[in-house]
């Protein structure tokens, strides 16, 4: 029993440091503020995952041409607007001229 | 020790408590050192509680009656394993190896996904408060570590619990069920930061479709379970805790496939919320139903008091999900529309449809025979029919679904497109419906048209695979470029082994029973079989007798089996030993059940001759196999997604 307690204190121990440990590490920060995801960031993100999306569907249409999913047809008239649906995003994620990457811009890090 | 346990369980409970406090308040105030000190109370949480399992587990080891979990489970004559088997054989330990693994799950997940901070701070109390309901449980409500005088000797362990699955069954599922949380707490913590990007569904894939695998596996174990151990000859009955299992797979198979749509097309937002969240309110349901003993079930091993703590908890989780995507909606909006009823993405929301109607007419036949019980204060029961016609009416479209998606492209399908595709799969599976009747199989509809979509399905899946080879050049090559497509492709290559199992072996069986002394014979479908002695024999936790019975093909000598009965002192309960003569010929067996012995010697037996059954357990395999190749790593795909959601990590990298 009383072998027990005191494993179970060291235990208890154990814990509370591991807890408190951000806290020993970093008693007085520079900035205790969590990451947040800026406007900024969040359209450069949604533009990503546009962009993915827009590429992706480009392989799968080519991929569905080769394998006879899709007509000769049906593969004109789907490619273009794929495509610049594709650039489009890839043409608003680059960077303005001498400017800086959407995510440089007030991400709030 | 048992001190030592209690121990660590409450330190859980307080760390888990404090993961939901301090972590809420930290992520709604954005304390940065408060959000690390409340994750690091998870990842202690997975330790306290491992100290905890250990505890048990070395009770159980050294037979330490003194502890009531253990004496009430155990006995000193039953062999080790099963012995080790009562962590989870009992209510306690089942609740403890569900903290064990969700703590485990907690503390990977959070460390893996460290650098998402925003999510991952919401996503901490969301894993905190589902821990602290099961820590609360083991700490007040159900403790494994109760003491009392040792008894001499243990009450032992139920029959049906003595067997082989046992080991693996239970662990699998409570992996499959606790895996759910996690993709839960992402989408949830999503959702409360305001990240509803697919960051949360990239983070939890892999533990969407690992949850999912080990809930299926864990689901085939228990049938082959029920299958050699019940002696009733089946596998699935449609019995509410086997329900229980296969509600949240279901769910979680609609979600795998809906969760596509949102990575493709940016739709179904919503909807994929909805089903991560039905998913795990299902998994939590289906431990209540195991757990509470509330409904009459052949797993219901313990009549609780857990049941009014488990239905406040899941109205808890219904009210905080539900309330929380409602809230989110705005949030959830797609800005694309499904382009045509005609497209790969309408034939995986027709897919959701009839799975989720599936899930939720299963579950409203296991909530009646409750619901009568609390409205008439009488229990009526749906029984066979209700399921069958449903597996019916909803199953057997998924099953044709299975083998139209692969043959139709994403986004639109012109009807010249479809002609071609469809050509090769309409024909086989035409000629093989036609080619069935010819020969007298066609007596069973709903066996007829499984057997006739299957070879659909198969041709659709072999020809993706041919046609898919042909382009890429090679099929290594073909896998390795979309790993998730043809691992599905190879699971369902494991549900066709399934139905074509299933079918085999319900619509087509044979039964037979009959009396029969020493020498006697009786013939069942093309077999025969000759009761030839009858023996007795003592084991260390039982007494069994068996008879020996002959069996013969076409005159030929095919194997000789032992059906017989079990006697367990301790437990003074009875056990079915059933005989199985597995048949390489029709991938059948030929399942004897010693049903009764009589003073004079004569053997009461039954016997079921099942076609095709062993496909049930082959789709097993191949289902896993399936699952292994969608979960393989794809370091391109690792790398793009790393590029979108940390590229700062990255460019510090390179």
């Amino acid at each position: 029993m009383t072998l027990a307690l005191a494993l179970g204190s060291v235990l208890a121990v154990l814990a509370v440091v591991f807890v408190a440990r951000p806290f020993l590490r970093e008693p007085t920060p520079a900035s205790d503020r969590l990451d947040e995801q800026g406007a900024v960031e969040r359209l450069r993100l949604e533009l990503l995952e546009e962009r993915d999306r827009a590429l992706a569907a480009l392989k799968e249409l080519e991929f569905d041409h080769r394998t006879g999913k899709v007509t000769d047809d049906d593969y004109r008239e789907q490619v273009g607007p794929l495509r610049r649906r594709a650039a489009e995003t890839l043409r608003a994620l680059e960077p303005p001229a001498g400017g800086a990457r959407p995510e440089q811009v007030g991400s709030g890090r | 020790m048992a001190a030592l346990g209690r121990v660590a369980l409450l330190l859980s409970f307080v760390l888990v408590t404090y993961a939901l406090a301090a972590g809420s308040f930290a992520a709604y105030t954005r304390r940065r050192r408060l959000a690390l000190s409340a994750q690091n109370a998870l990842l202690a949480a997975f330790g306290t509680t491992l100290v905890a399992a250990a505890v048990l587990l070395a009770a159980l080891a050294r037979r330490d009656f003194s502890f009531v979990y253990v004496a009430s489970h155990t006995s000193r004559s039953l062999p080790l394993g099963y012995t080790l088997s009562a962590f989870w054989g009992g209510q306690e330990g089942s609740l403890l190896l569900w903290l064990l693994i969700l703590s485990g799950y907690s503390a990977l997940a959070v460390w893996l996904n460290r650098r998402s901070r925003e999510l991952i701070a919401w996503v901490v109390p969301v894993l905190g408060g589902v821990a602290a309901f099961f820590a609360f449980m083991l700490c007040f409500v159900s403790s494994p570590f109760d003491k009392a005088v040792a008894p001499a000797d243990g009450a032992g362990m139920v029959a049906s619990l003595q067997n082989p699955y046992m080991l693996a069954h239970p662990p699998m599922l409570y992996l499959g069920y606790v895996g759910l949380t996690i993709p839960f707490a992402f989408a949830m913590g999503a959702l409360l930061s305001e990240r509803t990007d697919e960051r949360w569904i990239v983070a939890t894939r892999r533990w969407t479709l690992a949850a999912w695998t080990f809930l299926g596996v864990g689901q085939l174990l228990g049938a082959h379970w029920a299958y050699v151990e019940i002696g009733w000859g089946g596998y699935y009955a449609w019995d509410p805790v086997e329900n229980a299992a296969l509600m949240p797979w279901l769910a979680a198979t609609a979600f795998l496939h809906s969760v596509m749509i949102q990575e493709k097309r940016g739709m179904l937002k919503v909807w994929n919320m909805v089903l991560v969240a039905l998913a795990f309110n299902l998994s939590i349901f289906g431990t209540f139903l195991t757990r509470s003993g509330v409904v009459n079930s052949i797993h219901s091993f313990s009549q609780s008091p857990l049941g009014g703590w488990f239905l406040g908890f899941i109205a808890v989780c219904v009210v905080f999900s539900v309330g929380l995507i409602y809230r989110r909606l705005p949030l959830l909006r797609a800005r694309t529309k499904l382009e045509s009823l005609v497209s790969r993405e309408a034939t995986f929301l027709y897919n959701n449809l009839l799975l989720v109607a599936l899930a939720l007419t299963i579950l409203w036949g296991v909530m009646y025979p409750l619901l009568t019980q609390a409205v008439n204060g009488e229990t009526r029961s749906v029984s066979k029919p209700y399921y069958n016609f449903f597996l019916h009416s909803f199953g057997l479209p998924l099953l044709l679904l299975m083998g139209i998606g692969p043959l139709v492209a994403w986004r639109r399908a012109s009807l010249h497109a479809l002609g071609k595709t469809f050509v090769i799969p309409a024909v086989a599976a035409l000629v093989t419906g036609a080619a069935l009747i010819g020969v007298g199989l066609g007596g069973s509809t709903p066996g007829l048209l499984a057997y006739t979509f299957s070879v659909f399905v198969l041709a659709s899946i072999v020809l993706e695979f041919a046609r898919g080879t042909r382009a890429t050049g090679s099929l290594r090559r073909l896998v390795a470029r979309n790993r998730r497509r043809y691992g599905g492709y190879v699971v369902h290559a494991s549900v066709l082994l399934l139905a074509i199992g299933i079918a085999g072996s319900s619509a087509y069986q044979t039964i037979r029973e009959r009396g029969l002394k020493p020498g006697q014979s009786m013939e069942v479908a093309g077999y025969t079989l000759t009761y030839r002695s009858l023996q007795n024999a003592q084991h260390s936790n039982s007494q069994s007798t068996s008879a020996t019975v002959d069996v013969y093909r076409g005159g030929s000598h095919v194997s000789t089996l032992h059906p017989g009965k079990s006697f367990y002192p301790v437990e003074q309960d009875f056990g079915n030993d059933v005989s199985i003569y597995h048949d390489p010929h029709n991938l059948g067996d030929v399942f004897t059940i010693a049903d009764q012995f009589d003073k004079n010697g004569t053997l009461f037996l039954k016997v079921l001759v099942k076609p095709l059954v062993n496909l049930v357990w082959a789709a097993g395999f191949v289902f896993v196999l399936g699952s292994l190749v969608a979960l393989w790593p794809d370091a391109v795909e690792q790398r793009r997604l790393a590029a979108r959601y940390e590229p700062d990590a990255v460019a510090a990298r390179t």
